[in-house]
């Protein structure tokens, strides 16, 4: 039949680089990079087994945790992340919301946009570790340099979520409460809030859960808290006690995670 | 009474959606303003109460300007001129209540809207507007679990709770079947001739605009270029706002076919 004129076969074009020649190059290029990369770590087989001799003891510890002997220690350093954690997060939200509903463009005017996007774009640029060392350097070891740097974190991260969910809420919603006469604050409450509480709720308790795990890093660089506990374990070779200080951290970001998530459920 | 004097807008864009409109709105007078998508029909309606900046022209309201105001001053004015949306537009977790009296918004203090504390006359009208709407039993309902019909007439409670001097309809029936929006054109025309209240309503549906209004503007391009009773829009006045096309017949159009196979053969073997 005719139908056999038209082409039986069909491949797709190069999307990116349009040259074979060059698409030939770069793959070669890639390969010889990443064989130099590799030959340039200095492997010293040595320093290898003893690691991974201590790997095993650890995992001896983690098999065998030892929750007792380091009681005391564990549980002022875990009641101590738990107050920086709660505490952190909640001033954090509250100083986030104002500044999320000032980084939305459809709702403040340009130059309070740039503001609130700039402070947002610093306390995301900076990473939890880095804060944490600078204000341990400034208010010295313990809770508070924990405390400020995980309510800082919390504010780049919740800030601007918040900010690009009202920017993506209901423009008609938001028009229709304008046009009953409204005044600004009474579109936040009655148009704004709706659309963004039940995502703003499901965030914090999620920054909690993360929170609660930063805590535990920071507390490595001297912020105080379960990090510094297992930190000192780790020093002592106690393997048994850090392996019950990790299975604690695990349960208790697993329970928080269940009931974040049942609370997201039920504010939905 | 509405006047509208010279009104153009200029959109960013370079789009010149309304030109030089001028027209007047009586009390008690119902307005159906029709033209084809494009036209500036839902620009006009958003000149009058300011969500969109008219770039020049006045518009009046008995014998303030609108356009002159700003801040709190907008706001207050802003009362006066109840609103609706073809897509309801109502905030749509908050209950039905909350909607209906957020018409009361721009009366109230904030601590009283936010606390949901409104006055006692405020709620017996909110009450009464959702008896006259069908809605009653809906007060504590989620305005998400209602159906289409039933949210637009929370929406028309929501604009009459502003005990507005004006209403602005932005085709109100475009996502209604064709039962429901004949129920809402009748409701909407009886609740004006109850309190006299004059009104604009954008609609692309010509029969039924016909069947419920007194008067008729048509709008092309930006410029008003029929303004009369229903009786005087006849077919040549219909294609003269709409462009050219059969009215009573629906005609196969011939635009829109697609361009011939390049070979003869594609028809059998496609199908
Ligand atoms: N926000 C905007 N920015 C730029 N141009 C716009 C904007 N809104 C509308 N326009 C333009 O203005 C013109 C009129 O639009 P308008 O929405 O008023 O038409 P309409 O008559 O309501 O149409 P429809 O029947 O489809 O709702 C169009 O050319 C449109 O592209
Ligand atoms: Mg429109």
């Amino acid at each position: 039949m005719s139908a056999l004129n038209y082409p039986r076969h069909w491949k797709r074009p190069p999307q990116i680089i349009h040259h074979p020649g060059w698409r030939r190059a770069l793959s070669v290029a890639a390969v010889v990079y990443l064989v130099l990369a590799i030959g340039s770590l200095e492997v010293d087989w040595q320093r290898v087994s003893i690691g991974l001799e201590r790997g095993q003891r650890f995992v001896m510890g983690f098999l065998q945790p030892d929750f007792v002997s380091r009681q005391r220690d564990i549980v002022s350093g875990l009641s101590e992340s738990l107050t920086m954690t709660l505490t952190s997060t909640v001033v954090g939200i509250l100083i986030s919301i104002p500044i999320g509903i000032g980084a939305a463009r459809n709702l403040t005017p340009r130059p309070v946009y740039l503001i609130c996007r700039s402070i947002i774009a610093v306390s995301r640029s900076l990473q939890e570790i880095i804060i944490a060392i600078f204000l341990v350097a400034m208010f010295g070891f313990g809770p508070f340099a924990g405390f400020l740097t995980l309510a800082f974190a919390t504010i780049g991260f919740l800030a601007k979520l918040l900010a690009d969910d009202i920017e993506e809420a209901s423009s008609t919603q938001l028009e229709a409460i304008r046009a009953t006469g409204a005044s600004w604050w009474q579109m936040i409450n009655y148009a704004v809030e709706p659309q963004v509480l039940p995502r703003l709720i499901g965030l914090s308790l999620y920054r909690l859960d993360i929170n609660f795990r930063e805590s535990a890093v920071i507390g490595i660089v001297g912020a105080g808290g379960i990090g510094a506990t297992l930190n000192t374990a780790i020093d002592r070779y106690e393997y048994d006690s850090a392996g019950a200080i990790l299975l604690i951290i695990i349960a208790i970001v697993m329970v928080s995670e269940y009931v974040s998530g049942l609370v997201r459920k039920w504010v939905q | 009474m509405l006047t509208i004097k010279g009104l153009s807008k200029t959109y960013r864009t370079g789009d010149s959606a309304l030109k030089n409109v001028s027209l007047t709105v009586p009390g008690g007078q119902i307005i159906g303003l029709i033209g084809p998508s494009g036209a500036g029909k839902s620009t006009l309606i958003r000149c009058i109460n300011r969500l969109v900046e008219p770039t020049s022209g006045q518009v009046l309201l008995g014998d303030i300007d609108l356009t002159r105001l700003g801040g709190a001053g907008l706001r207050v004015q802003r009362r006066r001129i109840g609103m609706i949306f073809q897509e309801y537009a109502l905030v749509e977790r908050l209950t039905v209540m909350e909607n209906v009296l957020s018409g009361r918004l721009g009366y109230v203090p904030f601590w009283r809207s936010w606390t949901r504390r409104f006055p006692g006359e405020d709620i017996q009208r909110a009450w009464a507007l959702l008896d006259r709407v069908g809605l009653m039993d809906h007060a504590n309902k989620r305005a998400d679990t209602l159906s289409g019909g039933q949210r637009q007439r929370v929406g028309i409670a929501r604009a009459l709770a502003q005990a507005p001097e004006l209403l602005l309809i932005d085709e109100p029936t475009a996502s209604l079947d064709p039962r429901t929006s004949r129920q809402i054109m009748r409701l909407l025309t009886e609740l004006c001739a109850e309190r006299q209240l004059p009104a604009i309503v954008n609609i692309h549906d010509v029969p039924l605009a016909r069947q419920f209004v007194q008067r008729l503007i048509g709008l092309r391009a930006g410029e008003v270029v029929f303004d009369g009773p229903p009786e005087a829009l006849d077919e040549a006045m219909l294609t003269h706002i709409y462009g050219e096309e059969e009215w009573q017949t629906n005609a196969p159009e011939e635009d829109d076919a697609p361009p011939a196979p390049a070979m003869p053969e594609a028809r059998a073997l496609a199908s």
